[in-house]
């Protein structure tokens, strides 16, 4: 059987993270190609509900990347974002999926090799985890 | 939302930029099948004429009324291919970027896995374009006004342009004067042109500009509100003298009895607590530094009102806060000399003849603390042997800055030559690692240094400082000749790396721009959009956006200013419409979103019971839309079935 191969969404934020991700990209770092990007406008875009559904879906993990506290492009978007993921972190304990499958960090334009680190680490993190395995009805899986 | 649809996918080869990585056919072939795709094509440089002909010809020819492009980022692109669609009578809102190169082909290495990547961003993207609706941009109004913020050379001759085009500025500095460092220096390099001579009726021009509003000894404290419109809040501190009424006759400085370090000299004189910081300063008038004076409630000393005959001192005078409304923002804060405290190993601020470059330029200047006569700070003697060290703090990643202060080879040749103009039969030494003496008459300039003036440039770096017999010992080496070096200076000069000035990165947060690794600010592309920070409206000049000498500061401060003019140019702005919007039969009016928005944008409908959006004050952050728990705030063209569609197609096949 192929070595698990976790899929990961990233919702990355315009002004920030997804700038970070291009100077990766500029800079041509590498690193592992499991997190595809949806860029939004700004990290409080994502609503909680995209979160669960990406790991309905078949996520194993999500990540999402804002600008760093203070340097949010919409003065305190990424407040509001921090706000709903530390919720959204303890409902899923209770949905059981591990929170720790969900990611949120500050990566900035200038953080290239920050989200590099990132992805890379996330990734190895969640591969070390395992699939996610979800039961029929929603209710907690075995083993997390 | 998603109708039959007709989508056109375009994927760029970018030479082998993409195509080297990525197998572009393969992610064609792969989109061709996708649902509602009727066109995927390929194609080595779609940003090419040829190629975005390509994409016109085929709306037309296959009647698309989507399109979505495969290639770069969309900071470069997205308005090239916007266009584009717009030209073949497309909505530009039908046509978006699936970012394959940054974020896929220049990140990963194996062709296969790329691929796979490359295949799912775009098949996110034909998704969301699937989704869109066209739009149309929002126009707002300007406030033709300008702020600008720092009153160096550089946010001067911003100030300049802008009000010599006609247009109201706005000039806040933070000391009592403007001038920055600039005015500090002696000569500048490579003519050796007299700074203060320079640059002061430039100073004298903004002091008696009709469209200038000067205000000193203020900084900017909140602002809010967005391009075309800002809103600044602005603290004067008081001064407690009125510029107006002050006759400069000095008999408060007199008599005030509180003497404390001159910053202007840096540290090499000292200052009263009622003072002019120099005597060109504008405005022309004396300001008492609170932090210093013995005290004022309740008055502790009084001594400099008793003396001022035309009652210009008012102790009771307070801060004020002042509101202004601008549409541009220039930032150009400058630079602070890298903390004395962080160059210990050089004996700086211990050993009395160790100086900054600064305090150099201070002791040459004709109107410093020796009126130009070259005396070292510990006995006043004319110093014999100087010894200047470059780089210090600058390209030492491991203790210090590992950026090139860029300025430093220039003003220490400056230094040295000038060294030798006052004191010809004295010595000048200088350690460095490398000279960068790019620029026009730079190399020259260095070359008359040694040639002409004699000074001896040792390449190699410094190990230790310190003071025996009157001397100051310095110990160094010559990497060219392998040799130890031990010099018997009478004065050391530490070319100090700049860094941005202090309070840059508090004012960063104030105007929500954003800072690089090293605290300067950052530009919105650092080939292509130099002068223009993140945040449309907000411009960057001079130091506070990398180091650079005066003739940089000066070209990148009338580059913003000429952005802001061209700016002011037109009435209105566009205002990007990827805006929230409200269904009015789902809102339940439960006004979740209201506190959410940041800019006031949503207001509740006493009428109708729903909330509904100001899409001139709405940026479109999308914070709202996640809040509201019926569903009925949606972003244009970022829906929430828009961004469950794109999680759907990257994790197709998985659950």
């Amino acid at each position: 059987m192929a070595e698990f191969e976790p899929k990961i969404i990233c919702f990355a934020c315009n002004w920030c993270t997804s700038a970070g991700a291009d100077l990766a990209g500029t800079s041509r770092m590498e690193y592992q190609p499991n997190g595809v990007i949806i860029r939004v406008m700004c990290s409080s875009r994502v609503d909680p509900q995209h979160v669960l559904w990406a790991f309905k879906k078949g996520a194993d993990g999500v990540f999402i990347g804002g600008c760093h506290p203070g340097d949010c492009h919409y003065q305190d978007g990424n407040y509001k974002t921090l706000r709903r993921i530390k919720l959204l972190k303890k409902l899923l304990g209770d949905l059981g999926i591990n929170p720790d499958r969900l990611r949120l960090e500050w990566v900035s334009a200038a953080e290239g090799k920050k989200f590099v680190n990132v992805m890379n680490e996330f990734t190895d993190y969640i591969r070390k985890l395992g699939r996610l395995e979800l039961s029929e009805n929603g209710g907690p899986p075995s083993g997390e | 939302m998603k109708n039959k649809k007709r989508t056109g996918v375009f994927v760029c080869h970018c030479g082998i930029n993409i195509a080297g990585t990525v197998d572009v056919k393969k992610v064609a072939e792969e989109l061709a099948k996708h649902e509602g795709v009727v066109l995927a094509t390929d194609y080595v440089y779609m940003c090419s004429d040829p190629g975005q002909k390509l994409i016109i010809e085929s709306i037309k020819e296959k009647d698309l009324d989507s399109v979505v492009v495969a290639c770069c980022s969309p900071t470069l692109h997205e308005s090239t291919f916007r266009k584009a669609t717009n030209m073949a009578g497309l909505n530009p809102y039908q046509c978006e970027i699936a970012n394959i190169r940054e974020q896929c082909s220049w990140v990963h290495k194996e062709k296969s896995k790329a691929t796979a990547k490359a295949i799912k961003i775009a098949k996110s993207i034909v998704e969301k374009v699937q989704r869109n609706t066209p739009l149309e941009p929002i126009s707002v109004p300007i406030t033709k006004r300008a702020l600008v913020i720092g009153g160096g050379i550089s946010g001067i001759q911003a100030a300049l342009d802008i009000a010599n085009g006609g247009y109201e500025v706005i000039l806040v500095e933070r000391s009592p004067s403007i001038g920055g460092h600039m005015i500090q220096l002696s000569e500048t390099f490579p003519t050796l042109d007299c700074s203060q001579c320079i640059l002061t009726p430039k100073m004298v021009e903004v002091s008696k500009h009709p469209n200038i509003k000067l205000m000193t000894y203020s900084e900017v404290q909140e602002i809010s509100g967005f391009v075309g419109n800002f809103k600044v809040k602005i603290r004067k501190k008081p001064t407690y003298v009125d510029p107006d009424a002050c006759t400069m006759c000095g008999e408060c400085s007199e008599v005030c009895p509180v003497v404390v370090p001159n910053e202007f000299d840096l540290g090499l004189t000292g200052r009263k607590a009622i003072y002019i910081p120099f005597p060109q300063a504008i405005p022309a008038s004396y300001t008492l530094d609170s932090a210093h004076c013995p005290g004022l409630v309740p008055i502790a000393c009084g001594k400099c009102i008793d003396v001022c005959e035309p009652k210009a001192i008012n102790y009771d005078m307070p801060p004020q806060i002042i509101e202004e409304e601008v549409g541009a923002i220039v930032v150009a804060t400058g630079y602070d000399l890298y903390e004395k405290e962080r160059m210990a190993e050089y004996g700086y601020g211990k050993i009395p003849d160790v100086l900054d470059g600064l305090q150099f330029e201070r002791l040459l200047s004709a109107s410093g603390p020796t009126k130009g006569e070259v005396l070292r700070p510990s006995d006043h003697r004319v110093p014999k042997e100087v010894v200047f060290i470059q780089c210090c703090g600058s390209r030492d990643p491991e203790l210090h800055n590992a950026y090139c202060s860029k300025i430093c080879c220039m003003y220490t040749a400056k230094h040295a030559m000038l060294y030798k103009h006052h004191v010809p039969d004295g010595q000048a030494y200088v350690f460095y690692i490398d000279i960068r003496s790019g620029g026009k008459g730079y190399e020259e300039f260095v070359q008359r240094a040694t040639e002409e003036d004699g000074v001896v440039y040792l390449r190699g770096k410094v190990s230790k400082i310190f003071q025996e017999n009157g001397k100051v010992i310095v110990w160094g080496v010559d990497t060219l000749s392998g040799k130890d070096i031990q010099i018997e200076a009478d004065l050391v000069v530490l070319a100090m790396a700049i860094r941005p000035s202090q309070g840059a990165r508090e004012l960063a947060k104030v105007l929500k721009i954003s800072i690089d690794k090293d605290g300067f600010f950052s530009e919105a592309h650092p080939k292509l959009r130099p002068v223009e920070s993140m945040v449309s409206g907000m411009f960057l000049a001079g130091v506070a956006q990398g180091p650079k000498d005066i003739p940089e500061t000066v070209a990148q401060a009338s580059g913003a200013a000429s952005k802001v003019l061209a700016m002011f140019s037109s009435d209105e702005l566009s205002h990007d419409p990827i805006v929230a919007e409200v269904d009015e039969d789902l809102c339940c009016g439960c006004k979740i979103c209201i506190p959410q928005c940041p800019y006031e944008a949503r207001i509740f409908d006493e009428q109708k019971k729903v909330v509904i959006v100001n899409e001139v004050l709405c940026e479109g952050c999308g914070a709202c839309i996640a809040a509201c728990p019926s569903g009925a705030a949606q972003q244009r063209n970022f829906t929430d079935e828009q961004i469950l569609s794109m999680v759907d197609i990257i994790l197709e096949g998985e659950r």
